[in-house]
């Protein structure tokens, strides 16, 4: 018995027909049923789906800077208990990761943590702050290989500049991930405007705010002919923008986060801060739109958002809070939830949504890739039957602002593999 | 004890917002008011039904009509009174609100009264677990400001009612317009909510900049245009616009604003006769106001401060104080 041979036995492959997947060392060698073990480790795998490794675009690991709320540690264990074998990680840490000093940082961190592979994601400029490009090109030929760079957590909201970065990481096939918040529309937005925000009396942050910017970026990629990358669509007017210039054929994609897949503006009337988030939980109406668009395609895939917060900065009044909610570890129960226990995609889509699209978006080799022999050992499953109430207390993050906590939610990751290696056995780290 | 239900079933046993009081309930706070505003007519003007219990103002802005009114109000009912405001306090240290709140936890606060500028303070405090006294919102933020709705539409069933024959009614059928910076007036959600629940049809008038988007949503119709809303009204309420609004350009000038939304005495005659003209305070004379207006006989600026005191006792009482009568002389006080 030995790590070097592992026999999953009788896994619905991508939802499938069961079949028995043997992985040598670090790849997939035979798929077949009935495999003979001959001394590799075997996992029981019946009634559990497997799924190429998740991939997320827009992780915040928090490192350097803010290690009280995440690690590069701690946040790819939770991206390993929550099925991922990849994460981008966003630049908005301190200092930015805003010079290929700053990426290799977060990049060796990543490969000494050894649960997921780290992708670092460069700031378009430096220090967020829109006013002049960052190195991208240092960035992109530096040991962390970036390929996707975003002011996340603030938009570049200069037209001239982001068109100069659209046209600029073309030299290298970059991508820039636009955080699409008009400023000026969003000074003291504190939640969704509109009858809720009405009520409560907390400043409204405007669906135009968002829709806006992408408009403009769309209509800028097309005219520079890049291509660029849309963070978390919160709105249904962002998944019209989204449809229309992909029926133009230019080359935009978009990611939308699991909370914006299923809570609402509604549960602000709690004023938890738990539910404060950038962009702003919206209506019933963008939730089912963005379900849709994320069914048809014009939303490519699910990205977490993961955004930790110590205690302190959520347990207070919602104006002193800090925006974001942890998304590692319950991403793929929401899709569940959401997506395929609705019948709007099957498991095959949720690999495509969640690893496949996501990978080829930010051009990440071994990741994504279709569940076959030669193939990278980047896999997971999952328990579809498993239902159970989310507590934080049982979280890896090191933080606990997770929106569902008390929410009952479907699916569970059992196993993770990483190149062959587990990170999760049994629903516990390994 | 008393303790009042409301609409929302996470905060019973406080006053957070105008929704969370029936229409019995709203009715019970003024005639209870009543009462209390007949001790203001003694010679001695206490009552001994609080003593005992330590009623807290915690003043996260400065708000000295609204902190005197209620220390009035509690010392009326013999309570015990702190007032803790963030000038000077540890809150102006960067003490959080929970801390300040288990500081006065530890301290046995039975009532928090609070004014914070962060709209839902007041509902975290009841809901976090941070305190076990009785909360009362004294204006959070640009949300709710109940007690001023309750005094407003306490002033308003004295005037257009009467102080005795008003007992046991509502505002049913009484026409108020509410005209002003809608947006940013936490008193205006108050009212609106409040005046509707007591029967009242509620009008709102601000230039389209001042009036929420979602407004649609609220019990009340909604103007731009305040002349043509005069002539229909029985109560004009004129809400504070500030003066810095303008940079923001929700409207082009002062001059500007007083013209289409001031209430001058040409406008003020074209209200019906017995009309009433309110306002909450304190007042920009010359802006939304001209003094000949805010001095008239239609004013009841001064007796809505006045009353003001009466409202926050039968709150005190009401969440604080037993379900005997308030006002009684005879009977022992009510063990703790």
């Amino acid at each position: 018995m030995s790590d070097d041979k592992i026999l999953i036995r009788g896994a619905r492959v991508l939802g499938g027909d069961p079949r028995d997947v043997l992985v040598e060392g670090e790849t997939i060698s035979r798929l077949g049923t009935g495999l003979d073990a001959d001394g590799a480790r075997v996992v029981d795998a019946e009634g559990l789906i497997l799924l190429p490794g998740l991939v997320d675009l827009h992780t915040h690991l928090r490192e350097p800077g803010r290690e009280d709320s995440e690690t590069v540690l701690t946040g790819t264990r939770a991206a390993a208990k929550g099925g991922f074998t990849a994460v981008h990680a966003m630049a908005n840490t301190f200092p930015v990761a805003d010079t290929a000093g700053v990426v290799e940082q977060v990049w060796r961190l990543g490969q000494a943590s050894g649960y997921c592979d780290v992708r670092p994601v460069g700031a378009v400029t430096v220090g967020l702050e829109g006013k002049q490009l960052a190195e991208l090109g240092a960035m992109h030929d530096s040991a962390a290989q970036v390929r996707v760079f975003s002011d996340d957590g603030k938009c570049v909201d200069d037209a001239v500049i982001m068109r100069r970065a659209l046209e600029y990481v073309k030299a290298f096939d970059g991508v820039v991930a636009q955080h699409a918040q008009e400023p000026r529309l969003t000074e003291g937005a504190q939640m969704n405007e509109g009858a809720v925000s009405a009520q409560l009396g907390l400043g409204g942050w405007p669906a135009v705010a968002e829709e806006s910017i992408i408009a403009r970026d769309v209509l800028l990629a097309a005219h520079v002919g890049s291509r660029v990358h849309i963070c978390h669509l919160s709105t249904a007017g962002s998944v019209e923008l989204v449809r229309w210039a992909k029926s133009k054929g230019w080359n935009v994609t978009a990611e939308v986060t699991p909370h914006h897949l299923l809570l609402t503006d509604e549960l602000v009337r709690s004023y938890d801060p738990v539910y404060k988030v950038n962009p702003p939980l919206r209506t019933d109406a963008d939730v089912m739109a963005l379900r849709e668009a994320l069914a048809d395609g014009t939303i490519d895939c699910v990205a977490t958002d993961h955004a930790p917060h110590p205690h302190e900065d959520k347990d207070c009044e919602w104006a002193a809070a800090a925006m974001g909610m942890l998304g590692l570890e319950t991403a793929l129960s929401v899709v569940q939830e959401t997506m395929v226990d609705t019948g709007l995609i099957d498991w095959a889509g949720v690999a495509d949504r969640m690893s496949m699209r996501p990978a080829r978006i930010g051009r990440l080799d071994g990741h994504g890739r279709p569940i076959a022999a030669g193939e990278p050992a980047n896999l997971v499953l999952v328990d579809p039957a498993y239902r159970g109430t989310v507590d934080p207390a049982g979280f890896v993050s090191r933080s606990r602002n997770s929106p569902y906590a008390g929410r009952e939610l479907p699916g569970r990751v059992t196993h993770t593999f990483l190149r062959g290696k587990a990170t999760v056995t049994d629903g516990k780290l390994a | 004890m008393l303790r009042l239900p409301g609409a929302n079933p996470r905060t019973p046993g406080h006053l957070i917002s105008a929704a969370d009081l029936t229409r019995d309930d709203a009715v019970l706070i003024l005639d209870t008011a009543e009462e209390m505003a007949r001790v203001a007519d003694r010679p001695i003007k206490k009552l001994p039904t609080l003593r005992g219990r330590t009623v807290v103002n915690l003043f996260f802005e400065d708000s000295t009509r609204t902190r005197t009114s209620f220390e009035v109000a509690a010392k009326r009912l013999s309570a015990d009174v702190i007032n803790f405001s963030a000038k000077g306090s540890s809150v102006s240290k960067g003490e959080s609100l929970k801390d300040t709140a288990l500081t006065l936890e530890a301290m046995g606060a039975d009532a928090v009264v609070i004014r914070h500028s962060a709209s839902g303070a007041p509902y975290r405090l009841a809901t976090s677990g941070w305190i076990d006294g009785a909360v009362v919102n004294a204006g959070d933020g640009t949300h709710e400001h109940p007690t001023q709705a309750l005094l407003d539409a306490f002033t308003l069933r004295r005037r257009l009612v009467g102080a005795d024959a008003g007992l046991g009614k509502d505002l049913d059928g009484v026409r108020v317009t509410i005209v002003g910076d809608v947006l940013h007036s936490r008193v205006a959600r108050s009212n609106v909510l409040l005046l509707h629940t007591l029967g009242a049809h509620v009008t709102v008038v601000a230039p389209p900049t001042l009036v929420p988007v979602g407004v649609g949503a609220w019990p009340c119709t909604v103007s731009y245009d305040l002349d043509e809303a005069l002539p229909e009204t029985d109560a004009v309420m004129m809400l504070r616009v500030q003066r810095e609004r303008m940079n923001a350009a929700f409207f082009p000038t002062e001059r500007e604003y007083s013209r289409r939304y001031g209430l001058d005495t040409d406008r003020m005659n074209r209200m019906p006769d017995g009309a009433l003209v309110m306002h909450p305070g304190p007042m920009n004379r010359g802006m939304e106001i001209t003094a000949e207006v805010a001095d008239s006989p239609r004013a009841t600026i001064v007796e809505q401060v006045a009353n003001g005191v009466s409202i926050r006792m039968a709150v005190l009482y009401l969440l604080l104080g037993g379900n005997e009568p308030a006002v009684s002389h005879h009977r022992p006080e009510e063990s703790k």
